[in-house]
């Protein structure tokens, strides 16, 4: 596009008030060569009018010099087919200068943003959504139990195409199993009959979707919108089973022959099956097995009448269940007060309806249920309190301390009861609450043919469960177009799985209608850049292919990357990663922030003007310090903010370009990272640590000091605290003196 | 996103209620392409979620997921918002509902720019409800600081019409005499996402909550430690400002409790463990007593209790408080049985947190309309209806199982619009 510039500045909440105008427009129409006019309100009608007279007679690309982009988007929105770049003089700029500023340094911190304002103006291009050749809109779900049906009625009620994958030779899994189910309405006062069969029913009428028994997916290659599935006999072994993971170093020893090659026999992970599938996103739901008890020792596992609830289910489905059983909730004894591992809330109603088969089965039929902590949430709580109403059903908290075999019958031990005192209770038979371990635990599921392996990554923040860290965000994971519902993400009661899996229905289809657009989806929905690579320049050295949190770039067998770009969440830390520069955004790149720090002014003569580039996320860093100008506190005005769209995205060539302009420090802010981490793109912050870390040596090597540049993990809540934290890096700087490289 | 559009044509969404909930269902069906009426009857968004302090387990600000969301709200043209609006009535059937909306006067129109210079001149005081009446706002004011859309409310109960405001308004955003209104859309479904409200603490007598200041809510005690609350995130006894040095939690404040909600509120043993980090983070040698019937954190949860047990100045004791009584140097004595000793326990503390639960807010709302609620006011959905309840206001829950069902009920409406 042909660009016709022009530039705006706003006077009001305070902004003409405080800088010298006429000096600001001298920057834009001199410097910045472009054309400049002011208005004291250039959000109301009258001042977009100006701007839209403009805009009609050939203005496409708009510098607005007012509030922060955060605000005032509406007002600001000339089209799509215009380009429009925000300076945030208000918030970021008059708002937060303290009291009693130095005029002619607030001044300067103005001219800056305009400055960068008008140099990003010049560096954005439009963007050109991304199209895929040709798109699958079918839906692969994986598992055909309570979940995997859910998921593929919910997604062929809104109209697509689904296959359902099971590799038993039945569907309804789990729930086939089931004597009754857990009340589903108003009272939540009795079992109900299993739903199962109707759900398989459904299934198997509804001519959206195809049922594929005794199958299983060897592997799922491609990208959302354009997978390529290969389909195989369950148990069986393929030559296109998904290949695992081998690192750069292992790969080394692989062909030197030190190391078996673990791949040996199957097809390369890039390679393209003929026979396989087109699909466009993929539902896991490939569900759960009973958790092994067989460390519990003290509780007499061993012992053919000591089962688990799995086992009782079976005993309760098949036939009658004896008439004196104890539920043993928790194994932990004096030790401690948890439940069994893998459980959540599920064991607690297991227990519940359990006990209610004794007493159906037997006419002087008596359960014990002993628990450290009953968790019967929501609605169960009435459950709960209707078996209690049962005179044949026995609870009570307690520490189990033994199971012991006496003269037949079983005798369990418990301290610390209700009834302040220690109990034995005779028993026919002990039932343990067994947890529900989930099958990525042990194999990785979903089989992708992906360069950073197939399945989840860090699945051991989550015990192995294949769930979300996003607590507003349940569905996002590091695998775009593969959403995880049922037992396999959490131990859940069925009614939770059904809103579960239809919400990774939703999901899927989202993911389609995505990539069909050509936009990104979560966190960056709706963004229609993507990563553009410049191939010549290449050197191969996988560090993009390594980094991306979400495994969007294969590479060929010479280690060219191959950018799959409807995997990509559009974060950038494949353009952080790249030492040669090659990868790029159409309105986001290393020339274009390398360009605004160059286009920021340091004075080189003057030793009180020191300046400082603080690079900031976005999403959190960036309106935290929004916050800290609403509430008018003063941020140092020798600081420079650029915001990024993650720390991951940063490449240490803007660390460079500053400190080489003579910038005296640079600090990023960014997303807390670790266990608890908050990045939206998982591990850009972390990412982002490692290579300060890093570049910390090269400054050193240098001879500058690395302290120069440092980085601090802040919430959106810190606003409070973001002053401290830029004055205590400029006072850390101040005390080194300027940069020595200054002025060459 | 804009909020002076009118009515498109059938085939839209309705979601009534603009919190996590609400939001989620209204964003997820926005990005299949779905055209959606969002509507919030607060001046801002965001709902209960906005005034929490941290999520469990993770202790993120719920600020930073809202932020995002009110991102993709921003960017998507498929989401019509309108703040402090409410169904009045709905007609129609499945498919082809005609809702008439009704929009109380904010006071402040479209050309707010947020500056400020409103709250500066405004004589007059209110009580904060954001805040729980713990503080004072202006007459006009910004819910709270994070307030999306930035803009100005005008509180009429408390504004005296002085016009100073207006005065210093210089954009001509304050319309004293702004009317309500109303509209009519068109949709052929429905999600209601009315969310919760704290279960009212008067109604338990045996807790005395207000006898004495000393005794709070569990959601106070989240402004209490928020950055933007009335102490600025101190943690202090409201009346006379003490940092406490002992607290004790009453769980199951009003839930599980046939007088009051049958069920359990889900949420309120998590809450208390996490608002124990924030007492630690603050007060690091403040004791704690947690009365508890059973301690709901189940699966991954079980992990973050296990942190605060090992705790050594906090004490969990299972029994159901009996008495709270007010003491003379401002604290409260909170009165138990200890279930398992049987020993009766006298705690003296400086702050009492009740950890009120959950009741289903949209009780009114739906009853004037005719969706199916149970008894304790959660709403029933019915696809045949194309009515859907979203996160809370179907049922008790924390906010990532509310945000798994909003997005099933995003589903849901998808479907009723085919």
């Amino acid at each position: 596009m042909d660009k016709k510039y022009g530039a705006y500045i706003c006077t009001g909440c305070g902004i003409g008030d405080a800088l010298n105008i006429d000096g600001l427009a001298g920057v834009v129409t001199g410097e910045m060569k472009m054309d400049c006019k002011t208005h004291e309100a250039l959000c109301s009608v009258a001042g977009r009018e100006m701007i839209q007279i403009d805009i009609n007679a050939g203005v496409n690309t708009i510098v607005v010099g007012a509030c922060s982009p955060r605000v005032m988007q509406d007002e600001f929105d000339f089209g799509e087919d215009k380009i429009t770049i925000r300076a945030n003089l208000r918030e970021q700029v008059v708002w937060c200068r303290g009291e009693n500023p130095d005029d002619e340094y607030v001044q300067e911190l103005a001219s800056d943003y305009l400055r960068m304002g008008c140099t990003q103006a010049k560096k954005t291009e439009l963007a050109t959504p991304y199209q895929l050749e040709t798109i699958s809109k079918k839906i692969l779900v994986m598992g055909g139990g309570i979940a995997g049906m859910t998921a593929a009625i919910e997604a062929a009620n809104a109209g697509y195409e689904v296959t359902l994958v099971e590799k038993t030779d039945k569907l309804g899994g789990k729930a086939l199993g089931w004597r009754k189910q857990f009340p589903s309405k108003a009272p939540w006062a009795d079992l109900e009959s299993p739903v199962v069969g109707d759900m398989v029913k459904a299934v198997t009428g509804n001519a959206k979707v195809t049922v594929k028994t005794e199958t299983e997916v060897a592997r799922v290659a491609g990208a959302p919108g354009d997978y390529l599935v290969t389909f195989k006999a369950a148990g069986a072994k393929s030559e296109w089973d998904a290949p695992a993971k081998v690192a750069v170093d292992e790969q080394d020893k692989i062909d030197k022959g030190q190391l078996p090659d673990p791949n040996d026999g199957l097809q390369g992970y890039m390679k393209e099956n003929p026979d396989g599938e087109k699909f466009g996103s993929v539902v896991l739901a490939t569900g759960w097995v009973p958790a092994d008890v067989s460390e519990y020792e003290h509780l007499n596992v061993a012992h053919d009448k000591v089962v688990t609830n799995a086992q009782f289910e079976k005993l309760a489905k098949e036939g009658k269940v004896p008439a004196r059983v104890a539920f043993i909730q928790s194994p932990g004894g004096d030790e401690h007060d948890k439940d069994f591992p893998y459980c959540n809330s599920v064991t607690s109603m297991v227990a519940l309806k359990q006990a209610k088969y004794v007493r159906e089965d037997n006419s002087d039929g008596k359960a014990y249920i002993l628990y450290q902590h009953m968790r019967t949430p929501g609605n169960m709580e009435l459950f709960y309190k209707a078996t209690q109403n049962d005179e044949g059903i026995f609870m009570t908290k307690a520490s189990v301390t033994g199971v012991a075999e006496q003269g037949g019958a079983l005798v369990v031990s418990a301290k610390d009861t209700l009834l302040n005192e220690d109990i034995t209770i005779e028993v026919d038979m002990v039932v343990l609450a067994a947890g529900m371990v989930p099958t990525t635990k042990s194999a990785p599921s979903v089989n992708l043919a992906y360069r950073q392996g197939p399945g989840f990554l860090d699945l051991d923040l989550f015990d192995g469960y294949a769930d979300s860290h996003f607590i507003c965000f349940p569905y996002e994971t590091r695998r775009t177009g593969v959403y995880t519902c049922g037992g396999v993400r959490k131990a859940m009661p069925m009614d939770e799985v059904l809103d579960d899996a239809t919400g990774a229905a939703l999901k899927a289809i989202q993911c389609i209608e995505s990539a069909d657009r050509g936009v990104a989806v979560h966190p960056r929905s709706g963004d229609t850049t993507y990563p553009e690579f410049f191939f010549q320049r290449c050197t191969q050295c996988k560090r993009c292919t390594e980094e991306c949190p979400f495994g969007a770039l294969d590479d060929d067998e010479k280690g060219t990357p191959k950018p799959n770009p409807t995997r990509c969440r559009r974060c950038g830390t494949c353009m952080g990663a790249c030492p040669e520069r090659i990868i790029g955004f159409k309105n986001y790149n290393v020339d274009m922030i390398g360009s605004m720090i160059k286009a920021i002014e340091v004075p080189d003569d003057d030793e009180d003007k020191l300046r400082f580039l603080v690079l900031v996320c976005e999403n959190d860093a960036y309106p935290a310090i929004d916050m800290t100008g609403i509430r008018r506190k003063g941020i140092n005005n020798l600081v420079r903010f650029i915001p990024v769209r993650c720390l991951g995205s940063v490449n240490m060539v803007w660390i460079k370009d500053a400190l080489s302009s003579g910038m005296d420090g640079v600090l990023l802010l960014g997303c807390k990272y670790g266990d608890d981490y908050q990045c939206h793109f998982v591990k850009g912050s972390e990412i982002a640590d490692k290579r300060m870390a890093n570049i910390g040596e090269t400054l050193g090597s240098l001879g500058l000091e690395p302290e120069r540049c440092a980085m601090q993990q802040v919430a959106i809540t810190d606003y409070d605290k973001v002053p401290d934290i830029i004055q205590e890096f400029v006072d850390q700087i101040v005390e080194m003196g300027p940069n020595p490289f200054k002025g060459f | 996103m804009t909020d002076e559009r009118s009515a498109s044509g059938a085939g839209g969404v309705l979601v009534v209620g603009g919190g996590i909930s609400g939001l989620t269902t209204a964003l997820e069906a926005a990005e299949v392409g779905k055209d959606v009426f969002l509507i919030e009857k607060n001046p801002y968004m965001g709902g209960r979620v906005a005034q929490l302090n941290q999520y469990f387990p993770k202790l993120c600000p719920p600020s930073c997921g809202l932020e995002i969301n009110f991102k993709r709200v921003k960017n998507n043209r498929k989401i019509r918002m309108y703040t402090m609006t409410e169904v009045q009535s709905v007609s129609g059937s499945a498919g082809m509902y005609q809702v008439t909306l009704e929009t109380r006067p904010r006071g402040v129109n479209n050309n707010c720019t947020g500056c400020n210079a409103c709250v500066e001149v405004c004589p007059q005081e209110r009580d904060n409800d954001f805040n729980f009446g713990m503080d004072k706002s202006k007459a006009i004011y910004k819910a709270h600081e994070m307030a999306f859309p930035m803009k100005y409310v005008i509180d009429a109960q408390a504004c005296d019409k002085c016009g100073k405001c207006v005065e210093a308004c210089r954009y001509n955003a304050i319309e004293l005499d702004m009317a309500a209104k109303t509209m009519t859309v068109d949709v052929s479904s429905i999600v209601w996402a009315t969310g919760w409200n704290p279960y009212d603490p008067t109604k338990m007598e045996n807790l005395k909550y207000g006898s004495s200041q000393a005794i709070i809510t569990n959601m106070m005690m989240e402004r209490l430690a928020a950055p933007g609350g009335p102490t600025d995130g101190r943690i202090l006894r409201p009346g006379d400002n003490k940092e406490p040095e002992s607290f004790a939690f009453v769980q199951c404040a009003g839930s599980r409790d046939e007088n009051h909600l049958e069920y359990c509120s889900y949420i309120c043993c998590m809450a208390t463990l996490k608002q124990i980090t924030y007492i630690r983070e603050r007060y690091p040698e403040a004791r704690v007593t947690v009365f508890y019937i059973d301690l709901r954190s189940p699966g991954k949860y079980e992990k973050f209790r296990e942190k605060l047990m090992a705790d050594d100045k906090v004490t969990f004791i299972k029994g159901k408080v009996a008495d709270i009584i007010a003491e003379d140097d401002g604290g409260v004595t909170v009165v138990a049985e200890n279930a398992v000793t049987g020993e009766k326990v006298h705690a003296k503390v400086d702050l009492a947190v009740l950890a009120t639960g959950m009741e289903p807010a949209g009780q009114a709302a739906a009853a004037k309309v005719g969706v199916d609620m149970d008894s304790n006011g959660f709403i029933i959905s019915d696809a045949g209806k194309g009515m859907f309840a979203a996160g809370c206001a179907k049922k008790a829950a924390d906010v990532v199982t509310s945000t798994q069902n909003s997005t099933a009920a995003a589903l849901k409406a998808i479907q009723a619009s085919r």
